[in-house]
């Protein structure tokens, strides 16, 4: 380790990362965050400011940094699942997903059809309830402070899903290896189906207050704006990148879970402002709703976990009187399944852009690597480029509308 | 292997014939392992060549394969939005010096992934604009996800060695 550590550097460094004219003081070095409800988590910038306007932002970030990756090479590869919910926290089951995604790829493990339906209704249901917050958020951000309150409520009705099916409101870890942790509830469909009715006429409202409220839309048109091919070279993808009018949506360009057999649209807007990423995000929500219509038709009674009892556990009847059962349990349960050695990358779209796994099975029970390549990190590393000559209220604007999660980019 | 990914691997041959150490395909993903000292040519040609077009750097995943030799290895997926298509490049890093170029030239976006490398494995970048720690503190030593490098927990004292752990921690005794 001696050899690199000459290149570490210390806080007062830093300076270098500012123009001369913060040397002399005409520019203002202006610190923001880590603790400010503007930033959406514990994200500090560092400003350099000529009056209002950013001369320069430098994105500091590792405030949430957990050691996930470290953790989850040291638990075998089902324990470690649970650590994925705690990334990003407003995409627990896509994290889940992602995962597993992962390991059934490396492992060869066939997923069930009923099973992949329930993930996508899963993952959808977690983008709309993502998508809930970032709209709360970011428009509180611009001052319209009830729509937060209005959205948290409608995400109460997703968050009592998710314990209907999982036990828990936001860690399920409902997703896993080769299939879902048991079936859903009876009243499942109903309660999905009732939320779906209630939805549109919420949304209906929302857009009612913020889409052409002149207010707002002073506050978002022609502000951050990001072309296409800069969004592209910084790394951009997700929502924020289709508001640059590039068509890249992981679910149709490498289907997963059976994507390919629904009918969506992938929403574009070409305005490459904070607008029209509010304008995609807000068709995604319908987007949605619409896979999850069509998922819920699909819903046919089959099991909704491999029955290779190498990757799943057996059922509990099961155990009574089979000896071949109690050996399979015991095992899952205490050393898991032992992955071949190999490399293997795997892509969702959560409701930030891609989120990649790339996991690295060195042919025992744990992990040898997991790397995440989370969205939110990607996405912030445009925010310097996007911000520079704008105002520092115009910079929260931008915050809002590349929808990050600070525990999705530390990690 | 699609299409776009033969002509990729072609095109990588024909250009820089010496740069291509092996192809290996698992589970249907290719992966062309380079040369280290090529590899910021190999990804110029990528980038920039017209038919190419692999515009977007997806991610660079550091890989410690602690205590074998070659210690690290990086890999870097690269995705071609026009034709659809997905490469992973790889260069193998030894464990005492791990140094390699920055291809923050060819892609902007791999600054921060190559910052949280150097931050996570220690491996150097050279040519890279501002290689800081990203997601430890500034001040912080050592490299956490090494493989040498311990976990850190709290040793469980039970009544047969708890003198042992006891003599250890650092608080006042009596």
């Amino acid at each position: 380790m001696g050899q690199v550590r000459e290149i570490e550097t210390t806080v007062d460094e830093l300076k270098t990362l500012f123009s001369d004219r913060a040397q002399t003081g005409e520019t203002m070095v202006l610190n923001l965050g880590p603790q400010h409800p503007s930033t959406h988590g514990v994200l500090r910038l560092i400003l350099e400011l000529d009056g209002e306007e950013v001369v320069r932002c430098v994105p500091d970030v590792g405030f949430l940094h957990t050691g996930i990756e470290k953790n989850m090479e040291a638990k075998t590869y089902l324990k470690a699942l649970v650590m994925t919910d705690r990334m990003d926290y407003l995409n627990n089951l896509g994290n889940n997903l992602t995962y597993c995604l992962a390991i059934e790829k490396l492992c060869n493990i066939e997923v069930p059809k009923r099973a992949q339906v329930i993930r996508v209704i899963c993952a959808e249901l977690q983008r709309i309830a993502s998508h809930l917050v970032w709209l709360g958020t970011s428009a509180m951000d611009l001052n319209a402070s009830s729509v937060l309150i209005y959205c948290f409520r409608d995400r109460e009705n997703l968050l009592d899903i998710f314990e209907m099916i999982g036990g828990q409101r936001m860690m399920t870890s409902y997703i896993r290896p080769g299939g879902v942790w048991r079936d859903v509830p009876a009243e499942f469909v109903p309660t999905v189906n009732r939320f779906l009715d209630y939805l549109p006429d919420k949304l209906a409202d929302y857009e009612r207050m913020l889409t052409h409220n002149p207010l707002f839309m002073r506050r978002t048109i022609d502000i951050g704006i990001i072309d296409p091919s800069d969004a592209l070279e910084r790394g951009m993808t997700g929502s924020s990148l289709r508001g640059s009018g590039i068509n890249y949506d992981i679910r149709r360009a490498m289907p997963y879970s059976g994507y390919d057999e629904y009918d969506f649209d992938v929403p574009l807007e070409d305005g490459c402002d904070v607008y029209a990423r509010y304008r995609v995000r807000m068709r995604e929500f319908h987007e949605s709703i619409r896979i999850i219509r069509q998922a819920l038709d699909k819903l046919e009674p089959g099991p909704v976990i491999t029955d290779d009892r190498k990757y799943s556990p057996p059922p509990r009847s099961e155990l009574g009187n089979s000896m071949e059962a109690v050996i399979h349990h015991f095992k899952y349960w205490t050393e898991g399944f032992s992955a071949p050695e190999g490399e293997v990358y795997v892509a969702t779209e959560s409701p930030r852009g891609e989120l990649g796994c790339c996991l690295v099975g060195d042919g025992s029970p744990k992990p040898g690597r997991v790397h995440f390549r989370t969205p939110s990190f990607h996405n912030l590393q445009s925010l310097s480029f996007m911000s520079e000559g704008y105002l520092v209220a115009d910079l929260v604007a931008m915050i809002g509308s590349i929808d990050i999660v600070l525990g999705d980019v530390d990690r | 292997m699609n299409n776009h990914t033969q002509a990729t691997i072609d095109k990588v041959r024909a250009l820089h014939p010496e740069a291509i150490e092996s192809v290996v395909t698992f589970r249907d993903e290719i992966t062309l392992v380079l040369v280290a000292t090529y590899l910021v040519d190999v990804c110029n040609t990528l980038r920039l060549d017209p038919e190419l077009g692999y515009s977007l750097l997806v991610d660079i995943a550091a890989v410690d394969h602690y205590p074998n030799e070659p210690r690290f290895s990086l890999s870097y997926i690269v995705h071609a939005l026009e034709k659809n298509s997905r490469l992973r490049l790889r260069v193998n890093l030894s464990g005492k010096s791990p140094e390699v170029s920055s291809v923050t030239e060819c892609w902007k976006s791999a600054e921060w992934p190559e910052r949280e490398a150097f931050d996570m494995m220690g491996i150097k970048f050279v040519g890279h604009p501002d290689l800081r720690r990203i997601l430890m503190p500034a001040d912080w030593d050592g490299h956490p996800l090494r493989k040498d490098y311990p976990l850190g927990y709290e040793e469980v004292q039970f009544s047969f060695n708890w003198k042992e752990i006891d003599s250890k921690k650092d608080y006042a005794k009596e």
